[in-house]
């Protein structure tokens, strides 16, 4: 679990790295997702990434609904500002999210189905 | 008494508080979860919020020290965006035969729901700054964030709208999805993905593991898209 705690840690500090470094827009974590992923690549080919790597991703990722628990409960805070323009903002957030997912599905299942 | 309210102003600052009361939150939103049969709108991100809200507002304990403790499980939010590499290589062979209609799909899904939440606001009468704020909503918190800087947002109030699209599109999604007979799991992943990152793909991965690796990667796109091609595109609308 540490040797793989420490592979996580690794990829995310190189990503915060490469993000700060070059003044990418894209935050340190989700580059280092894709140096891990790349080195799985590099390392593995198709064969599966080594055991204690996957449990350790596996047990972070089926609580992952837990790690933004913390942030989500700063909603209280921003309660006055979200009280001032209410109705649009969750309109937005309501009718924006169901129309992108319905939208987003829809043309994801026709272009895997002609693109293959 | 007396005693008590002391010894309550001393564990109240101590980051042990917070933090056990974070996790058994978490066990209780999840047990009521299990119980509802996993009902896609029992979502225990929105209970587990909604309990320790409650819990801060009744106890006046501020939310700067609640994070004092529950920041150690916001620490781990890095090392598990990096850990989604692992069902994305899973699922890698599946993924490289159809990347460009995974490419198309995500960044074209992506900037639509950003495109519809800001028509949305406009026409509710938001004002600049609120709108700006809603652009980013569809993408992980940190990106999200600095989008909407970039576009004279509020990054606070970017926060506070991308846990409640994540919650809307993690309990309500899947009904959507089945309203418009997307049944294909990759692409419902996808779909969950793009709109509702990080809270949409824990969902999708708890159903199934197709659908979750898909989600993972269409989170991951749409971050890189969003993050590249939303300040140049509300540049060229907004001026």
């Amino acid at each position: 679990m540490i040797p793989a705690l420490a592979t996580l840690l690794t990829c995310q500090w190189a990503g915060e790295l490469i993000s700060h470094a070059l003044h990418l827009p894209v935050p340190g974590p989700v580059i280092g997702m894709v140096l891990l992923f790349a080195w799985l690549l590099a390392r593995n080919g198709d064969n599966p990434a080594p055991l204690p790597l996957a449990q350790t991703a596996d047990t972070l990722l089926t609580n992952l609904g837990l790690l933004f628990v913390p942030a989500g409960v700063g909603v209280v805070i921003y309660g006055p500002l979200l009280a001032r323009a209410w109705v649009p903002i969750a309109l937005a957030v309501l009718v924006g999210t169901l129309i992108g997912i319905a939208v987003t599905g829809r043309l994801a299942q026709t272009l895997l189905k002609r693109l293959g | 008494m007396n005693n008590l309210a002391e010894i309550w102003v001393y564990l109240a600052q101590e980051p042990l508080t917070a933090l056990t009361a974070t996790l058994i939150a978490w066990l209780l939103a999840s047990r009521l979860q299990a119980l509802s049969g996993r009902h896609p709108l029992v979502n225990p991100v929105l209970i587990t919020v909604a309990l320790l809200a409650a819990g801060l507002l009744v106890t006046g304990m501020p939310y700067r020290d609640y994070f004092q403790g529950a920041q150690f499980v916001h620490f781990l939010l890095g090392p598990a965006t990096v850990a989604l590499a692992i069902p994305l290589h899973r699922q890698w062979r599946t993924i490289r035969s159809s990347f460009a209609a995974i490419a198309i799909s995500v960044v074209f899904g992506g900037m639509f729901a950003a495109a519809v939440g800001v028509a949305i606001a406009i026409a509710g009468g938001a004002e600049p700054a609120v709108y700006a704020s809603l652009a980013p909503k569809s993408v992980t918190t940190p990106v999200a964030m600095g989008v909407a800087e970039r576009l004279g947002g509020l990054p606070s109030l970017t926060a506070a709208v991308v846990i409640c699209s994540g919650i809307v599109g993690a309990s309500l999604g899947p009904t959507t999805l089945n309203a418009v007979r997307v049944r294909d799991w990759r692409a419902r992943g996808m779909a969950i993905g793009t709109v509702s990152h990080g809270i949409g793909t824990a969902r999708a991965l708890s159903v199934n593991a197709t659908a979750g690796a898909f989600s993972g990667l269409a989170m991951g796109l749409n971050a890189l898209a969003t993050a590249i091609l939303l300040p140049l595109l509300w540049h060229l609308v907004f001026g």
